[in-house]
């Protein structure tokens, strides 16, 4: 079975549609492999029965040959994208059992090409996070190992840790995430799998848990280019529920995946080059350059000089949002309620037993910045410095640069209890090259680039221009091919 | 900037989050440790620059001002914590 757990999303769909394989026999496999693998904690629901129905549906219409472009493919949901009569959880307490009547426009758009979904995947608290430890549902383990300590459990990166995990431990063929600050890229980059922001307002964020709404985008997480660019075409469209969604056609992403770069210029921003960025990180994104020139792309040297602004910007802004945000889960509508003496009491004490640590700090920061007499000192400071960001990009992309090549984190995954346990904000560090394109509404995509010497992946992020989405496919595809294999870990675990 | 006990305790009411004293030191070195995160911004100059509103150069979207939706109250009560026939339950408000 397990082979067909080790196809590319791109091989299954042509595999089903040459009959080769069933979608039932298909999700057979992953739903196994799923059991064997629960120590790694990448599922919190499991919806075989679903699952397993939808695949007959999915073998019917390939049989009677409508089939659609996702036709019969087993695929994972993060765990923030609401699902109709499947429960929804953010990975917090707060939201209880609470099981959604309606479905997200993004999985529901899946759905409706014929994606099969195998349940929902775990993921740090309504998305805050970097390493999958703040989820109320416990840690996730990547299926990666350091060759140092091998007993050692390595994070996936967060917040979609879930996701980038069961994508690198062969759980699903594709799976949905979101990212904010960094969330889909940095698990990517953390467990050797492609993940794509695209650019803000592509994917609808309706009916997707709310985190800073003018930051959050949804995207996939694959093991191959072509795959996310298969899933990206589906995933993406206009949507009249959300009033931010854009109203431009979809590109048939895969067209763009193996086409010649040549010419295309590549801007490598000095001021990514930090203090305390270790050599090996240096010399990998040196190779990325190295790759992208071999393919024929010009490279160029350029300035985003308000690049070490954007990390202290987003810890502003983004918690501002959440608290509005999340000032809904008041114990009245849904969720979690714990009695209090009145309804002040209620509010307080449901919104202290439900929420975890790190969502608790991050709305207090945000209702913190946002109240009379600190707005303007912090939060429309950010706002003006956001805009200062976005102008960099804007000046960089009016010069002719097509593309930006840079790390996608500072350092490979580590493990569990390794970071943050002291002092919240170097937590926060991991998002240091990821976080600025949310900032700037840009895409992003990061791409495996090899493993680094102790044994873990290492990926590098390309950023477009606004819905150019195609010139990512192409550019990190041209890596694909000069990068060596990923080599995913055998499975330890099962 | 930083912050002390007593501002720490009137965000926690602001944000409606109960807090307890062992909380509020901690919550007070992990606030203080952000804000000196983003104490770099007050360096940047941003005379003449407007507050971003919107990443994309787009107009609001309108659309016509009739019912598109309704008629749900059993979908939207479903996941209510206590309910009465189509109301949500809360403590007693007013006395």
């Amino acid at each position: 079975m397990s082979e067909l757990t080790h196809l590319t999303l791109a091989q299954a769909r042509d595999a089903l549609r040459s009959k080769k394989i069933s979608a039932t026999e298909l999700t057979k496999a992953h739903l196994n492999a799923m059991e064997k693998a629960r120590v790694l904690n990448c599922y919190i629901t499991e919806t075989p029965e679903l699952a397993l129905d939808q695949a007959r549906q999915s073998d019917a219409r390939l049989t009677e040959g409508n089939a659609g472009p996702l036709e019969g493919l087993p695929i994972g949901v993060k765990d923030l994208y609401c699902t109709k009569g499947v429960r929804t959880t953010a990975a917090s307490r707060i939201l209880g059992d609470f099981t959604p009547t309606y479905e997200s426009t993004v999985s529901s758009n899946l759905r409706q090409d014929g994606a099969i979904s195998l349940g929902k995947l775990n993921l740090d608290e309504f998305a805050m996070g970097s390493s999958n430890e703040t989820s109320a549902f416990g840690p996730v383990i990547s299926p990666w190992r350091r060759h140092a300590d091998p007993e050692a459990k390595i994070v996936p990166g967060g917040s979609s840790g879930g996701s980038s995990a069961a994508v690198a431990a062969h759980l699903c063929l594709a799976a949905t995430a979101t990212d904010t600050g960094g969330s889909i890229r940095q698990p990517a980059a953390f467990t050797g799998t492609v993940g794509i922001k695209p650019t803000y307002g592509r994917c609808s964020r309706w009916g997707i848990v709310a985190f800073a709404s003018s930051l959050d985008q949804a995207g996939p997480i694959t093991r191959t280019v072509r795959d996310a660019a298969i899933m990206l075409r589906s995933m993406a469209g206009h949507d009249a529920k959300d009033t931010t969604s854009v109203d431009a056609p979809v590109s048939d992403y895969e067209k763009a995946v193996g086409l010649s770069v040549k010419g295309r210029r590549i801007g490598v921003p000095k001021e990514y080059r930090i203090d305390g960025m270790s050599l090996e990180i240096q010399q990998f994104w040196d190779q990325g350059v190295a790759w992208l020139k071999d393919a024929g792309a010009e490279i160029v040297e350029i300035s985003l000089p308000h690049t070490q602004y954007a990390l202290p910007t987003y810890y502003i802004i983004a918690p501002a949002e959440a608290s509005s945000n999340l000032a809904r889960y008041d114990g009245v509508r849904y969720g979690l309620r714990e009695a209090g003496r009145d309804i002040a009491d209620m509010y307080e004490k449901t919104r202290a037993k439900g929420f975890g640590s790190e969502v608790r700090r991050r709305i207090m920061i945000g209702t913190y910045v946002l109240s009379a007499g600190y707005y303007d000192a912090y939060y429309i400071r950010a706002q003006k410095v956001r805009s200062l960001i976005k102008q960099d990009f804007d000046s960089v992309f009016a010069a002719g640069v097509d593309a930006v090549l840079t790390p996608a984190t500072p350092s490979t995954a580590f493990a569990q209890g390794e970071q943050g346990s002291s002092d919240p904000v170097e937590m926060y560090l991991n998002d240091v090259f990821t976080v600025t394109v949310n900032m700037a509404g840009l895409p992003g995509i990061a791409v495996p680039g090899g493993c680094a010497a102790n044994g873990l992946p290492l990926g590098l992020q390309l950023i477009g221009r606004p819905f150019d989405e195609e010139t990512l496919f192409s550019l990190a595809s041209a890596i694909e091919q000069a990068a060596p294999k990923i080599e995913y870990p055998r499975p330890w675990w099962a | 900037m930083s912050v002390d006990p007593s501002v720490v305790r009137r965000i926690a009411h602001l944000s409606r989050i109960a807090v307890d004293d062992n909380e509020v030191s901690r919550l007070n070195g992990e606030i203080n440790a952000i804000l000196s995160f983003v104490e770099t911004l007050s360096s940047v100059n941003v005379e003449g620059v407007e507050p971003i509103a919107s990443v994309l150069p787009m107009q609001m979207k309108k659309r016509p001002d009739v019912v598109t939706d309704g008629g749900i109250a059993d979908d939207i009560l479903a996941n209510a914590p206590a309910r009465e026939d189509h109301y949500f339950v809360v403590p007693k408000v007013i006395e």
